[in-house]
């Protein structure tokens, strides 16, 4: 198997040094193939994501499908625009020049994906990775199986399967993997492998993207559209994956006098949504598989937790279904406030005073995605000034992701490096400055041997000033 | 050493304190301290200039122009910025977000480190430092113990211009560098060899903290075939790039150069001349040029040197002064492509001529080998410089000069491969040192329906269009009247 691994990278070496990947027609030909067959199979990918996940086929759609497609259709815009080379100011220090910066591809890039979108997460990268004109090695991930198998039957079928290969496998493929040399490795998962990853690029001087997650708060003031604000949040939670979602909310921090009002809120709209028994709601995501089903109910059955919980709770292990459930003033120290969830539970603590809610979260590891809901400017300002996040959203919850102009990406524990529109695209480059030069205008003041006089020259260039050039010309 | 450990991790937990009082994030504090640093170089380059005379033989003209000078117009220009640097860049958004607002603030990361290297050890190590601040952070600066006098001084004098709370100088060598980098930091940013690169890189990845990479490589320059005054200007500007910076010690120097065979010999005897005016004719009485900055290395160099094929070779030059550790500017021509002047970095005075039957064959033998930080092409051929533009890859591309992309603000400097990864300069100076934050700011109305369960097809149908931005499809559909309009436009 690591043979094979090598020759794949070998390969894909040649290929990529035979200049085929870089041209401009190459990189279309590979988006409209992606694009084709995400709109060709549609079905069947819905139907993986069902069978790996239980996922609806509206978020199939929404969250998977129709997120490939109209980031192929913007790269496909845009793609032309970004390949142009930048024009740069020169200054009067390297009078007379002139000045690009050019992006260029990497080379031959590795992209491990993860499960819980394991088509998007697998494409989207591609897309950023193909656009920016590299040849890449997929890595689907095995815990989603079904969708692994069809990305490597889509991919060999539509795509230059010369430049763009997908390898399947787990621990013993990524292990091999990771020890060829990449130009880039992109990453999305925990930060346990991450670290792992990191390790492994340093032995080649790779640099890595590593999109991991977090505990992503949600503040919730009282003043603030209670309906709208609890269907946001449910849409972010439980109508992402279950919660299996880096972005999703991982806990809500709201004062001590609004949690009732905010949990009925929860209640009342959840059934509207789920109904009765959610546990058996086809709008659902299940849990991907019982080892994180086991964790997630070891959350729920801990001591100072199980007396906590306000909504649901109900599983169905045959299913892999746990019912939407919350749970309110969970103990700081217990694994719900400790670990991050990834799945249908969403843990209430409360603070006094709202303000503390910035305090609380500072006080944390840095996560993905904050959310902070108030109809309150100055607790608005005072939100995004002081709480350090990949992205966060306003009055909204994983809104954020959709937006080609906004950066997606973490920082501190939740990850390094950011894609998404542009920034997909500059994630692959390399910016190479480049720099053109006449052959007049020479600074004599360069060149030994150096004099007193060379130096006067030199202070009076960098001051700026005209006159002091001058006279340090001049001798005076 | 234990209390040193002690002593550090009490440092730290003072950074993160004052980091966290926020002072370091206001305009004020970042525009005070940017002043403190202009002022210190403004009222201590005597000293400076004694430091790096010290340390490495440092002309003052040199100093001037690659040390103190580097970090005056880095700082001035960062004082010329901020302001802009530090205000949130707007996005746009689609009409189906509306209303929204969407921006990208950049955001200190928090304490970052610092490791300075040796042979510019007053601008390699302030010019970070300058990104750093400006970004807001707080800051631990480790100088290269391979040049005491210069660390010594920015540990004795720095504390006095700058904020001593938030800003930290450390001064040790390998033990002191492995004590920090079992600490978490927010960034770390390293110039040096590949080899402690990945130590670096290592390390951090403990922490997953993103590191800047700065390190080396072969910087070739290709040299087209020119005649009269440009030939003049381009050997000129070789000489002044290998020579001139630190004598060869430099990451973006010349390493070797790659010429056409009829036209080398005109080459090396040019690059004689230039060498015996500029430097002088001897070994024991050469002038505005750098020594080695310690036994290690002129050792290493000389290894390089006598390497039998190699001293066979020497076309020019090659004498040693041991007891002052200054190496003649020796030119080489056509040295075995095995031996290791040509397979590892030169870092030093000596200047290999590689000779080829046809220029166009310099870009194969670039892409043969690891990535370099910087290529120098000296040629007016356009056709030549597109192919080099496009068939190579490195940090940078200067045509017809050389060194001289290092002072453009307005381009990145840093490299890719194995000359590293991460940029600096100018904008990309404080970028290095921010995190971007993506805000997207919401009203609560309208509200989209569609956007929650329990889901049907109509809403599936709904999503469709809104992603295709289809706004008319929208409003029949909303309408009722969709299937009557467009039959067979669903998908």
């Amino acid at each position: 198997m690591a043979l094979g691994i090598e020759g794949v990278a070998t390969e894909l070496r040649s290929v990529y040094a035979s200049g085929k990947t870089k041209t401009f027609q190459w990189r279309v030909s590979q988006l409209k193939a992606i694009l084709r067959l995400t709109t060709d199979h549609e079905k069947e990918i819905a139907e993986a994501l069902r069978s790996d996940l239980n996922k609806p086929e509206h978020e199939a759609f929404i969250h998977e499908i129709a997120a490939i497609s109209t980031t192929c259709k913007f790269v496909l815009k845009e793609l032309r625009k970004w390949m142009t080379p930048e024009k740069v100011k020169t200054t009067m220090n390297t009078f007379p020049s002139s000045a690009e910066i050019v992006s260029e591809p990497l080379g031959v890039v590795l992209i491990v994906s993860t499960w819980n979108y394991p088509f998007l997460l697998s494409l989207d990268p591609l897309i950023g990775a193909i656009a920016a004109g590299n040849a890449v090695v997929l890595k689907p991930s095995e815990v989603a199986p079904a969708t692994s198998a069809l990305l490597v039957k889509l991919l060999g079928e539509y795509m230059d399967t010369s430049a763009v290969r997908v390898v399947e496998g787990a621990v013993p493929e990524t292990t091999a993997l990771l020890e060829q040399k990449w130009d880039k490795i992109f990453y999305t998962g925990n930060g346990r492998v991450g670290r792992i990853i990191l390790a492994a690029a340093a032995k080649h001087l790779t640099p890595v993207v590593l999109e991991l997650g977090g505990k992503c708060p949600v503040v919730v003031d009282s003043n603030t559209n209670l309906k709208v604000t609890a269907r946001r949040i449910i849409s972010g939670k439980w109508g992402c994956n279950s919660g299996q979602t880096c972005v999703s909310p991982d806990y809500v921090i709201t004062t001590k006098e609004f949690a009732s009002t905010l949990v009925d809120a929860f209640s009342s709209e959840l059934e509207a949504f789920y109904g009765k028994d959610p546990v058996h709601s086809n709008d659902l995501s299940s849990i991907v598989n019982s080892r994180h089903f086991d964790r997630l109910t070891s959350y729920l059955d801990e001591d100072k937790v199980s007396g906590k919980i306000v909504i649901g709770g109900q599983r169905d292990r045959a299913n892999l279904k746990i019912a939407p459930t919350v749970v309110l003033n969970a103990p700081e120290d217990s694994l719900i406030m400790t670990e991050e969830i990834f799945g249908p539970l969403l843990p209430i603590i409360t603070v006094n005073k709202i303000e503390d809610s910035i305090r609380l979260i500072s006080s944390r590891e840095k996560p993905l995605a904050a959310y902070l809901f108030t109809n309150d400017k100055n607790l608005t300002e005072e939100f995004i000034r002081n709480v350090s996040t990949g992205g966060m959203c306003i009055n909204d919850t994983t809104l954020h992701l959709v937006e080609p102009t906004l950066p997606f990406g973490g920082v501190g524990e939740s990850g390094m490096g950011a894609y998404h529109g542009k920034f997909s695209f500059e994630a692959f480059s390399h910016k190479k400055s480049v720099l053109q030069r006449g052959f007049t205008g020479d600074v004599e003041a360069r060149f030994p041997p150096y004099t007193p006089g060379k130096l006067k020259f030199l202070k009076a260039m960098l001051s700026g000033s005209i006159l002091r050039i001058l006279r340090a010309l001049l001798g005076w | 050493m234990e209390g040193f450990e002690e002593r550090l991790s009490h440092t730290l937990a003072g950074l993160k304190q004052v980091f966290r009082s926020r002072k370091t994030r206001g305009i004020d504090w970042r525009v005070a301290q940017l002043r403190g640093l202009l002022k210190f170089i403004a009222e201590n380059e005597d000293g400076i200039f004694e430091a790096l005379k010290e340390d490495l033989g440092k002309h003052s003209v040199e100093a001037y122009r690659d040390e103190i000078g580097i970090v005056k117009k880095s700082a001035d220009h960062a004082l010329l910025h901020i302001k802009k640097w530090m205000a949130p860049k707007k996005g746009q958004l689609p009409l189906l977000l509306f209303p929204s607002r969407a921006e990208v603030l950049p955001e200190p990361l928090g304490i970052v480190l610092i490791f300075g290297s040796w042979n510019f050890p007053i601008s390699l190590t302030l010019d970070p430092l300058i990104g750093a601040i400006s970004a807001g952070n707080t800051v631990v600066i480790k100088p290269s113990e391979l040049a005491p006098a210069c660390s010594s001084l920015l540990c004795r004098t720095i504390p006095y211009y700058l904020d001593s709370e938030a800003i930290k100088i450390i001064e040790g060598g390998c033990d002191v560098a492995e004590q920090l980098l079992q600490l978490q930091w927010d960034k770390i940013f390293f110039t040096g060899s590949p080899r402690v690169g990945r130590i670096v890189m290592s390390a951090a990845a403990k922490h997953l903290t993103p590191v800047t990479l700065e390190l080396g490589g072969k910087c070739p320059v290709i040299l087209d075939s020119y005649s009269g005054s440009d030939f003049k200007v381009a050997v000129k500007r070789i000489a002044g790039g290998k020579w001139g910076p630190c004598a060869g010690q430099a990451c973006i120097g010349i390493d070797y150069v790659l010429v056409q065979h009829n036209f080398a010999p005109l080459l090396v005897e040019s690059l004689k001349h230039c060498i015996k005016r500029f430097y002088g004719e001897s070994v024991k009485s050469l002038q505005s040029i750098c020594r080695i900055v310690n036994k290690f290395h002129f050792d290493r160099v000389r290894k390089l040197l006598e390497e039998p094929g190699v001293a066979a070779s020497i076309f020019y030059g090659g004498s040693l002064d041991e007891e002052n550790l200054m190496i003649e500017p020796t030119i080489l021509l056509d040295p075995p492509l095995d031996a290791q002047i040509m397979t590892e970095e030169i870092f030093g005075p000596l200047l290999p001529i590689v000779t080829l039957d046809a220029i166009e064959e310099s870009i194969d033998f670039i892409n043969a080998r690891p990535k370099p930080l910087a290529i120098y092409a000296f040629t007016k051929n356009k056709k030549l410089k597109d192919r080099i533009l496009q068939e190579t890859s490195s940090g940078s591309v200067t045509f017809n000069d050389a060194m001289i992309q290092f002072i453009c603000d307005s381009l990145p400097f840093g490299g890719v491969g194995q000359s590293g990864f991460g940029r600096y300069h100018g904008k990309y100076s404080f970028d290095t040192f921010s995190h971007e934050k993506a805000v997207l700011h919401r009203s609560f109305f309208p509200e989209l329906e569609p956007r929650y369960p329990p889901w049907n097809d109509f809403k599936l149908e709904f999503i469709r269009l809104a992603y295709n931005l289809d706004y008319i499809g929208l409003l029949l559909l909303l309408l009722g009247l969709r299937r009557l309009f467009m039959p067979n436009r669903s998908r």
